[in-house]
This record gives structure tokens, sequence and C-alpha cells, in this order.
């Protein structure tokens, strides 16, 4: 009985079933695709303002494809019983929580950091913000699903807690938006980037360390 | 390996109010290894509460339950416990064998191996078989079959015989006789009557 080897067993289980229900990886990738695609046809012809618009652009659909993804974070562990079996394990559901968050990160924001380069190419962002722009995401998008995993544990029992989800969870990802979305747009201008950097790493830190214990508390609250 | 240790599991005082609605009050049970306590009472009774507020899912509004003396969040009770409820914890999409492995991971090796515990609930052959697949009683028995591959003492069942038929339900009293024989107890519900052969059952009536 070793906690990693449960840690790992939870991570590949939810990775087994992320492919074998796609459609859960392929809805938030192509809802990311679909929106930043849109938005040169509704600009039209104003290639500098597409430009100068495009970190925001690219941060605001991740972050909507991020809420998208949330409630198959716990929706079919809550609907069969499984989170009951995870919260009885002699384990720390702590540990548990954060392996499922992993899975789900691995799942639904790895891809959009693999397709980001190149619809930034696309919305004309300059090549050297790119490796910021991956940056941000790959600091950014952890940040969204471990804060959403607090968000969906509190509203996985309700009926409709979709839209409460998002109240919810919102304001908290605002700090992730403006720092990224900040630092893209500095280093578009070439400008250092240093300061939004160190502050995303540490808001990725804090949620690491923090976020998994609301969760397990909420999810305790929610099969009642 | 089993010891044949014995282990006590105690609720004193204990109250579940739901909605303004006394479901019981001050009830009190000590079980000991070897007994089972079966929870009678009509539907709407509280006897699914009762079970999940043992299982510690819920606290109760009064009262409070021990395991081997210790208040179960500072014992080794979530170690040697295991409960299969309504919802029978199982991942439609994945293979037989894949969701014991998983139950596994999260628990520690009990009595007997995944092969042995399939051929045990009548299961072998299914291990590469989408659990999407299986009838009803065939889930339940898979469901069952996590009580024998994971260590315990304490199995809490909530209705284990339902969408089983004749031959699953002798098929799990043998289990549950065979679990008591080593030093097991179980807590459960069932509107079924049960036929236990040498072994002390205890009966709360809630209704």
């Amino acid at each position: 009985m070793s906690l990693s080897r449960a840690f790992f067993a939870v991570i590949r289980r939810d990775l087994v079933l992320a492919l074998r229900r796609r459609s859960e990886i392929a809805n938030p990738l192509l809802f990311f695709i679909l929106v930043i695609t849109l938005f040169p046809l509704g600009i039209g012809a104003q290639p500098h303002l597409l430009q100068a618009i495009a970190p925001g652009i690219i941060w605001v659909s991740a972050l909507l494809a991020a809420m998208l993804s949330l409630d198959s974070l716990f929706r079919s562990d809550f609907d069969d019983g499984s989170i009951e079996q995870i919260l009885l394990s002699p384990h720390p559901t702590t540990v548990l929580v954060l392996a499922k968050i992993i899975a789900h990160w691995l799942v639904t924001g790895l891809p959009l950091l693999i397709v980001a380069p190149l619809l930034a190419v696309f919305l004309g962002m300059p090549n050297h913000a790119l490796g910021i722009l991956l940056l941000t995401l790959l600091l950014g998008t952890p940040v969204l699903s471990l804060i959403g995993a607090i968000g969906v544990a509190l509203t996985v029992g309700l009926r409709r807690g979709g839209m409460i989800l998002s109240l919810l969870v919102l304001p908290l990802y605002v700090p992730v938006l403006i720092f990224a979305g900040n630092a893209v747009q500095m280093a578009s201008g070439g400008l250092p980037v240093d300061a939004q950097i160190n502050i995303l790493i540490s808001i990725l830190l804090m949620a690491l360390v923090l976020a998994p214990l609301p969760v397990a508390a909420a999810l305790k609250m929610s099969i009642n | 390996m089993q010891t044949k240790s014995t282990h006590s599991f105690e609720g004193a005082g204990l109250s579940c109010i739901r909605d303004d609605r006394v479901l019981f009050e001050q009830l009190a049970f000590e079980l000991l290894s070897g007994q089972v306590l079966l929870l009678e009472g009509k539907n709407g009774s509280g006897k699914t509460s009762l079970l999940r507020i043992l299982c510690g899912f819920r606290e109760p509004d009064a009262g409070a339950i021990r395991w081997c003396g210790d208040a179960i969040k500072d014992s080794s009770f979530y170690a040697q416990m295991a409960y299969v409820g309504h919802l029978d914890g199982i991942k439609k999409e994945l293979t037989v064998l894949e969701n014991l492995k998983m139950s596994l991971a999260l628990n520690s090796p009990g009595r007997y191996s995944i092969d042995q515990a399939l051929s045990k609930v009548h299961l072998s052959g299914y291990d590469d078989v989408l659990v999407q697949a299986l009838s009803a009683g065939q889930k339940r028995r898979l469901s069952l079959a996590r009580l024998l591959i994971t260590e315990n003492v304490l199995w809490i069942l909530d209705e284990p015989f339902t969408s089983l038929d004749r031959q699953g339900i002798a098929l799990i009293e043998t289990l549950m006789i065979e679990h008591c024989a080593n030093g097991g107890m179980i807590v459960l519900t069932s509107h079924h009557d049960i036929a236990l052969h040498n072994v002390d059952v205890l009966t709360i009536n809630l209704s």
C-alpha cells in the first residue's frame, strides 16, 4: 500500500477514461480553436488591431475553454460512486484529488499549449513573444484546473451547478488572466516580463499546495 | 493474511436529524469480530443515513462512533473497512480487471488475488470485458469482489442483494459467513431474509 502507487494509479485511470470518451478532450480544444479563428473574421482586415489584442484573445479563450471542461473533473466519479471509494481510501484524500486534477490538466490544459503557437501566428503575434505565451500557458492553465477544482467540488452535488460554478470560479481566475495577458503583451513589445512570470510561478505554487485541501473538504461535503 | 485478533466497532448515543425530522436517536450498538449487524426498517427510516454516518461521510447529530476504542478518524478504521453502497463505485468505461486494479491501488491487498476473487464471484473469464457490457447482477458481484481483494475487517454493505438472483444471494451469504469465520464483521441493510448459519446476527430495527 504505497501512496505514490495510488497517486499514479488515479492519474493513469483518468487518462485511460479520457481516451475512451474522447469528446471530453476534443470539446474544450475545439472551442479554443474555434473562438480564436473566428476573431480575425469578426474584426476584418485590421492586422494591427488583431496583433494588439492577440494575447487577450488567446488567454480569454483558454480561460473559457478551461471553464467548459471543469464539470467533467468530478461529475462521472460523483455519479457512479467512485468518489466515495476515493474518500474511504486510507490514503490522504488531498493527494488523490491532486492526482485527479493533474490528470485533468494533462487532458484539457496541455492540448491548448500544443495548438497555441499555431493560433498565435494566425493572429499575427510576433515570433519573439511565442516563448512567453507558451510559458504563461504552462504556468497559468494548471492554476485554472486547480482553482476550478474547488468550484467543481463545491457544486458537483447540485443539480444545476453550472451557473454558480462560473460565478464562483471566474473572479478567482482574474489574477491569472491579468498577469498572463500582460506578460504576453509586454513580450510582444520587446519588454522584460520577469515580474509577471515570477508572480505566475508563485500563484501556481500556492494553488498547488493550497487548492487540494478545500477540494477534499468540499467533496466530502458534496457527497451528503 | 487476516489475523484472528479481535476488533470492535461501537456506536453510542447516535442520532440523525434530516430536514427537521428525527430519523433515529440514542442509537447504540457494539459489534465484535465475527458478528453481523443487520439494520432493518421501512423505506426512509434512516438505514442508509446510518450507514453513511458509520462510514464517516456524515457527522452524527449526536453520539460517537469508535473503532477498537478510538474515534474513527484517529484509528486504523479506513484501512480496515470496505463499503459497497447504492452506487457501485465502478467505472463503466473500464474493464473488470482495470476496475479491480484501481481498488487495489487505493487500498492494501487482501486475502485473495484478483483472479481468485473473480472466480469466487463467478466472473472468471470476464477480466477484459468493459463493465458497461455486464448485467446489473454481474456489476453487483463485481463491486462485492472488491471486498475480497482488499484488506479489511469491517464490511459496510447497503442492500448487497439488490439485483442478484437466488444463486447470487446464496453466493454472497457464503462469502459473508466465511468473512465472519475469519474474524471479520459486517454491517448491512437488507430487505431480503438472510440465512447466515453459525453467525451471531444482531438486529436493529429503525422503524
